[in-house]
């Protein structure tokens, strides 16, 4: 198990020649200037150059390209729309680039059904919007939803501000059609209930692309309510503010929506949106409720004693669907905003429970000074998923040096409170090192063994999601974590 | 018990490679293939671990009694939502390994909808930690997701924390005379309108219907779908949630989970439909029940029969060849040897 990562020795000309015999030529890349735009995904601080680009049409294509890698011992990284934000589609420098964007047909909405089967280049949006006409929605709303795509989504098992009510995309997908790295195909799940076997569907969900290549999604559609209204309120305390969204849960409630912005955040967000959010507040909250007119009206009045009772100052509930709209839209806007106000941004997205938030805040202030530069937080509040964007100069020498070892501080908190390095993002390459700190030698034994019931080879993504025990002896030699050797039986060197 | 005691049994029983088979109450003996294997008795392994309700979580030992933890719940207002049936006494860690959900599924999901985090100690004896007490955490692959319902073949369960949700402030039902046609299609079209359904049970021309959430959200839908309201509904939901309803009777009962509006898959023995038409219960000795399952794109389970029947036609519906590969190579990468429960899930492993 000490060995290092796994070297790859990729014959360019031999690769392109396969390919060549199995993709028509406007499916396939090998040209330096057509592989750069894929250089990397969101997260554009990691970068490396493919070998090839496959933008396969056919699921039979697909099979044919990860055969031909499995065969040639190629690494493969599929890909959506590239809007990640942890570099799980960074490519491989000695592999090829498998894109799902051709992949963009909505097969099938079944109303009776409430369900629709889509290809996985599918934008999330998308779906919602086939789905209109029949009154019914697909309810994992990641920030990307313009953009990013349904393979994406259950690749990184996105999330999104309505998750803590409508689920995360485990909880809305029923199936999935998924091409091994031998090529195999397999169907997973299904539209009945508790399919046989074991629940291999919860498994490649968020696998990062380590297990298999999806090339169908069939996801559940529910119902639109009939009315949806969100309450803001202001907090002169960001303790307080936390306190208020324990104090909604513990009422019974679980509302549609619970964010938070802190100050830095309204600030950034307020002269680009206007969305009209208290400027002066420590923090603000917002809280949406859906349902049926009558339904709303008891959990706003309800939701409105409690933030009173939580000390809110300013409370204002939208009184249309476009203001409604227009207090979403500063959230939603969140991480542009930001971006306009500093050369760079760098997003985090640590859980931790609940009751911590003032804790992790308090914290944040200390780190900005001792790194010198600035955070704005934003929120998933109420499932306790932090968004803080540290906002640092690329050009600056140094400065993302900083930012990644606030970040990775950040991270570890979030572990040492009782959390997750990441609640919607996936590990990718950017947390693969804060997986050492969550994550047991033995526990990263097991996750090694998975991924070898699948791909035996370590050809899917390789370097992704879950480190080395190699690499984490490296890290740890780095990083002495609260003073324990977290690797005790591993040499270092 | 201790976890170290289990890690240890499990460890001794993986070096000289003896098959094992964990028991917690022992409610769900019925269920899945063979018990084969020395007991694990792990009821013993009991008790509430952490349960905050601000943070929608408990965490429990494996052995606790599932009426502990919902008595626990109830005292602060909040509930297991996937409803899972007790039986005779299950356990938490059971209740997880069999991943049966009751009648609230279709409203509020399944067992693994509701899993946040194992530990769970490995056919080998390791000590695994995976998932936590924190709603969102993709961390990882989702192992924790995995375990709900492998039956105890993936490792000892031995402390889960599940999500917790509120009570419904309000629950009304509603009973309709219709047939099983007229039955599902209603469902169906019911599930595509915004109407706080929580579970159907249907059962010889009679169709239950439970309403739950706001009071002014069942008071809206009581008057919009006009069936005549339930008496006695508490106990009706408990029969079907424990299944001592009649419908349930008989030595042999299947259990076909089929898309919710399938049509009929034209067997004899219907005995009752439940979560809006994806839960089919058929009892007698069914020719070609699987197929008949697998063509309308659904599965039948043989959930209650004599060992002999079990053993013939397997509890669960067979593994394609190359599904069944997967699953033995999985199986190996938590229990190299095969020593944890062989056989209950799938004759092959």
């Amino acid at each position: 198990m000490m060995t290092p990562e796994p070297a790859f020795a990729t014959n360019r000309a031999a690769l392109a020649a396969r390919l060549k015999t199995i993709l028509p030529a406007h499916c396939l890349l090998v040209d330096a200037e057509d592989l750069r735009p894929y250089e990397c995904d969101g997260l554009t601080a990691y970068r490396a150059l493919p070998m090839a680009v496959c933008l396969p049409e056919t699921e039979g294509q697909v099979v044919d390209v990860l055969r031909t890698c499995h065969q040639l011992g190629v690494p493969v990284v599929a890909r959506g729309a590239g809007t990640g934000l942890s570099g799980g589609a960074m490519p491989h420098a000695q592999g090829v680039v498998l894109s799902l964007a051709r992949f963009n047909k909505i097969l099938r909405v079944d109303r009776s059904a409430r369900i629709a089967v889509v290809q996985p280049g599918v934008r999330n949006l998308a779906v919602s919007e086939a789905a209109a006409p029949y009154d019914l929605y697909y309810a994992p709303d990641p920030s990307s939803q313009i953009a990013c795509t349904l393979g994406g989504n259950v690749a990184e098992n996105s999330g999104g501000v309505h998750c803590l009510k409508y689920g995360l995309t485990v909880h809305n997908v029923l199936r999935i059609r998924v091409v091994s790295i031998e090529g195999e195909v397999f169907e997973i799940g299904s539209e009945a209930p508790d399919s046989p076997g074991y629940d291999l569907l919860a498994l490649l969900i968020g696998s990062e692309g380590m297990l298999g290549v999806v090339t169908e999604v069939t996801v559940k559609l529910v119902p639109k309510p009939e009315l949806a209204q969100v309450v803001m309120a202001s907090f002169d305390d960001v303790g307080k503010a936390g306190d208020a969204v324990a104090m909604i849960i513990a009422a019974g409630i679980i509302p549609a929506g619970l964010e938070m912005m802190d100050k830095p955040a309204t600030a950034a967000v307020e002269p680009y949106v206007k969305a009209g959010y208290d400027l002066d507040a420590a923090a603000i909250l917002l809280c949406e409720s859906d349902g049926t007119p009558e339904e709303v009206a008891e959990e706003i009045s309800r939701v409105t004693e409690v933030l009173k009772a939580a000390g809110a100052g300013n409370i204002r509930v939208s009184q249309s669907e476009s203001e409604r709209l227009r207090f979403w839209a500063g959230r939603k806007a969140a991480f542009p905003a930001v971006g306009r106000i500093t050369p760079d941004y760098y997003c985090m997205d640590g859980t931790i429970p609940r009751k911590r938030v003032a804790e992790m805040l308090g914290s944040i202030v200390e780190m900005e000074k001792k790194y010198a530069l600035r955070c704005a937080n934003v929120f998933h509040a109420g499932d306790g998923n932090l968004h803080p964007l540290i906002m640092y100069d690329a050009a600056k020498p140094g400065e993302w040096e900083r930012a990644e070892a606030f970040g990775a501080e950040i991270l570890e908190l979030s572990v040492a409170l009782g959390g997750s390095i990441t609640g919607e993002h996936g590990v990718g390459i950017e947390k693969i090192n804060q997986m050492c700190v969550q994550y047991t030698t033995p526990e990263l034994e097991t996750f090694h063994r998975v991924k070898a019931a699948f791909d035996e080879r370590g050809l899917l993504n390789p370097g992704k999601a879950v480190p080395s025990l190699h690499r984490c002896a490296e890290y740890g030699r780095m990083h002495v974590h609260h003073g324990e050797v977290k690797f005790p039986e591993l040499e270092r060197f | 018990m201790t976890l170290d005691d289990l890690s240890a049994a499990l460890r001794g029983a993986h070096d000289s490679r003896t098959p094992l088979r964990i028991r917690g109450a022992g409610s769900k003996d019925f269920y899945g293939g063979l018990l084969a294997g020395e007991v694990l008795d792990v009821a013993a392994h009991a008790g509430i671990v952490a349960y905050e309700p601000t943070e929608l979580y408990i965490t429990a030992k494996c052995g606790t009694p599932l009426a502990e933890i919902e008595a626990a719940l109830a005292d602060k207002g909040q509930m297991l939502a996937f409803e899972p049936p007790h039986f005779s006494g299950a356990t938490v860690g059971g209740c997880v390994a069999a991943g049966l959900s009751g009648p609230r599924r279709q409203q509020a999901g399944a067992v693994r909808d509701f899993m946040l985090g194992v530990k769970l100690i490995d056919g080998t004896g390791q000590m695994l930690d995976f998932g936590g007490q924190v709603m969102k955490n993709v961390a990882g692959y989702d192992l924790s997701r995995l375990v709900a319902g492998s039956l105890g073949t993936l490792g000892v369960l031995a402390e889960v924390t599940l999500k917790v949700l509120p009570q419904p402030v309000a629950e009304q039902t509603l009973v309709f005379d219709m047939n099983e046609g007229e039955a599902v299609k209603r469902l169906n079209q019911w599930g595509g309108q915004p109407l706080p359904i929580s579970a159907s049970f249907w059962h010889e021309g009679k169709l239950w219907l439970r309403l739950s959430g706001a009071k002014a959200a069942v008071a809206a839908a009581v008057g919009k779908l006009a069936g005549s309201v339930a008496v006695d509904a508490e106990k009706h939901w408990i029969s079907v949630r424990e299944q001592t309803h009649p419908a349930f009777a008989g030595d042999v009962l299947w259990r076909l989970a089929l898309p919710s509006g399938a049509p009929s898959p034209g067997l004899d023995g219907l005995r009752a439909i439940e979560w809006g038409g994806a839960l089919r219960w058929y009892t007698g000795e069914l020719d070609a029940v699987r197929g008949a399952a697998a063509r309308l794109g659904g599965h039948a389970v043989l959930y209650h029969a004599p060992e002999s029947l079990r053993c013939r036609e397997g509890a669960f519906a067979p593994l394609a060849p190359a599904m069944l590969a997967l699953h033995r190579r999985l199986k190996n990468a938590f229990d190299p040897r095969r020593i944890l429960n062989p056989g209950r899930f799938y004759a092959e492993f």
